[in-house]
């Protein structure tokens, strides 16, 4: 364990998936207060498609399938950003509800994805270069080579850095969208911010966690975080910890195991810290509030007690 | 900003909700130092209005002057408190934070709140009696001490125009007179205060002016000559009981029933 420490390999992992959790859980919280986890659920599923397009499209340019982030996370952003603009059109454009045109979506450019997938693992003659693409259906985080983690710093750092730069402008927009818009901030402009930052958050994490469950990593640690602060940056914060947390152990446990895929292990880590915080955390803890009505209602009884006492004398 | 023009100049505004018009060629003048009262039907397009003129919803047509000048040039003059169940209480914020976004408005981009902020902040929760709640989650705060909560953020943006939707609507009886005499108060100081009401039975302690409306302007000026309960039976499409004219008619029932038009409030 100790020695994977000092592996040049496993520390560009390790950074990598915690840098990773990091970012979506920072992230995710703006997702889980304005109600989005199911447009970044389409998102993280659509990007598939994206992801084997730009793969075969390095094919058809070099003769060789490549699968380094940098050509495969901008194939997510257009498919993600594609499966968005798409929605909004289809419900602007016909009566169907955001939900129904949310999951209509997602299973259109998810199927089309998986469909592409199985023809390029299959295409005779061979396509070089595609062992290895399956897994960004459920992630592999060892796959991550220095260049990847240079890309995943990269936009992670500057995802960050905006959304501390407009941070009251995102705080005030999320809380109340009409009142912002009553400031003069545009709705328009904020929305997208909001979305971009969504979507980076998202396709960063596709190779380590998989396009399947990266939705989990981008909402699981702010669920968590909610539990314990009652402040927005607070929640930002512990968010990006629980995030990082869980990736850094699954990166851990994909050098350990190296056939087992990371993202059900990145998701599981961040699951066990959500079921702590929903049981123990004090205010909004199950445990608390369980205990708060029972020394409610023993209070409530001594008092009947006391009066029919009185009432007898 | 001159002192004779009106502090809201509404020309032909006409909103649409896709193709159902929900207000058609309003004209509207509010002057200076008023306190207008909005009432309508459910469905008239009182909260439209509102939201209209400060570009929340698209205006179709029609021109909005704010103190003589155009809408995009003066934006900052209106402060907004919106319907107090249009968010989610649950929001991690505190009260304080919650009031100190009232000066997001002046300060810009990217500038966050500092000390003078905060402070300006603190004075409007001690107006609204909430100076104890400031450091308290809002979603502990009662129905009537949010309102007040997001009355007092609309005070730190320290416009002389204030916009309120329905600021009545589920607080109680004790916190309704409270924030009437400070909507009075700030009148006093020479601020125009515009609300959208629903309760005909308190117009007339509560309004100098009142708008009628149901997708038109019905009529709109002092109470006693905009508020005659012909008047009254015109917005509503049907006649009200018990009503004289002139304020007389503080019996009036507030339930109307089997009127055209009753979906949500727009």
């Amino acid at each position: 364990m100790l020695e994977l420490l000092t592996d040049h390999t496993f520390r560009t992992v390790f950074l990598g998936t915690a840098g990773i959790g990091a970012v979506s859980g920072a992230v995710g919280c703006f997702a889980y207060l304005r109600r989005q986890s199911l447009i970044g659920d389409v998102v993280a599923h659509s990007s598939l498609l994206g992801i084997v397009m730009f793969f075969l499209i390095s094919y058809l340019i070099t003769g060789e399938g490549n699968k380094s982030l940098l050509v495969l996370i901008p194939g997510a952003l257009v498919a993600g950003t594609a499966a968005l603009l798409l929605t909004r059109w289809i419900i602007q454009e016909t009566r169907l509800k955001p939900d129904s045109g949310l999951g209509v979506m997602l299973a259109i450019f998810f199927g089309s994805g998986i469909l592409l997938l199985r023809w390029v693992q299959r295409a005779t003659p061979s396509i070089p270069g595609k062992r290895g693409l399956e897994n960004y259906l459920f992630g592999m985080a060892a796959a991550m080579t220095e260049s990847d983690l240079w890309m995943i710093a990269i936009l992670g750092t500057s995802t960050i850095l905006l959304m501390l730069l407009v941070w009251k402008e995102f705080k005030v927009f999320t809380f109340d969208p009409v009142f912002a818009q009553s400031l003069g901030l545009s709705p328009a402009w904020l929305d997208t911010l909001l979305l971009m930052m969504m979507v980076i958050g998202i396709v960063i994490g596709i190779q380590s966690v998989g396009v399947v469950l990266m939705i989990a990593l981008l909402v699981t640690p702010a669920s968590s975080a909610r539990q314990w602060t009652g402040s927005l940056g607070a929640m930002v914060g512990l968010a990006a910890m629980f995030g990082a947390v869980s990736g850094g152990v699954g990166s851990l446990v994909s050098f350990n195991w190296p056939n087992m895929p990371t993202g059900p292990v990145i998701v599981l880590v961040a699951t066990i810290v959500f079921l702590f915080s929903l049981v123990f955390a004090p205010q909004r803890g199950l445990v608390y509030r369980y205990a708060k009505r029972k020394r409610m209602a023993k209070e409530a009884q001594l008092e009947h007690q006391s009066s029919a006492v009185e009432g007898a004398n | 900003m001159s002192e004779t023009s009106p502090a809201l100049k509404i020309n032909g505004l006409t909103v649409a909700y896709d193709s159902i018009p929900v207000l058609w060629n309003v004209d509207l003048s509010i002057d200076q130092g008023v306190m207008m009262g909005i009432v309508g039907p459910n469905g008239a397009g009182k909260s439209t209005l509102l939201k209209a003129v400060l570009g929340v919803v698209p205006r179709l047509a029609g021109r909005i002057e704010v103190l003589g000048k155009r809408f995009t040039k003066n934006r900052q003059q209106i402060g907004y408190v919106p319907q107090r169940t249009s968010v989610d209480w649950d929001f991690p914020t505190t009260v304080l934070d919650l009031v100190t976004m009232g000066t997001y408005g002046s300060l810009g981009w990217v500038w966050r709140p500092g000390a003078k902020q905060k402070k300006q902040a603190m004075e409007a929760l001690e107006r609204f009696e909430l100076s104890e709640f400031a450091h308290r989650q809002i979603g502990e705060l009662s129905g009537g001490q949010q309102q007040r909560a997001f009355l007092a953020r609309a005070l730190v943006q320290n416009a002389p125009i204030y916009f309120l939707d329905e600021p009545f609507a589920g607080v109680d009886a004790t916190t309704e007179k409270a924030i009437v005499k400070l909507l009075q108060s700030l009148r006093d100081e020479g601020k125009t205060i515009v609300v959208v009401h629903h309760d005909l039975t308190t117009i007339c302690d509560y309004f100098d002016e009142i708008t009628l409306i149901n997708k038109k302007i019905i009529s709109s000026g002092p109470i006693d000559c905009a508020f005659t309960s012909n008047l009254l039976e015109q917005t509503y499409g049907g006649p009200i009981k018990n009503c004289g004219i002139d304020c007389g008619f503080r019996d009036a029932p507030v339930e109307l029933q089997g009127l055209p038009g009753n979906s949500d409030d727009a």
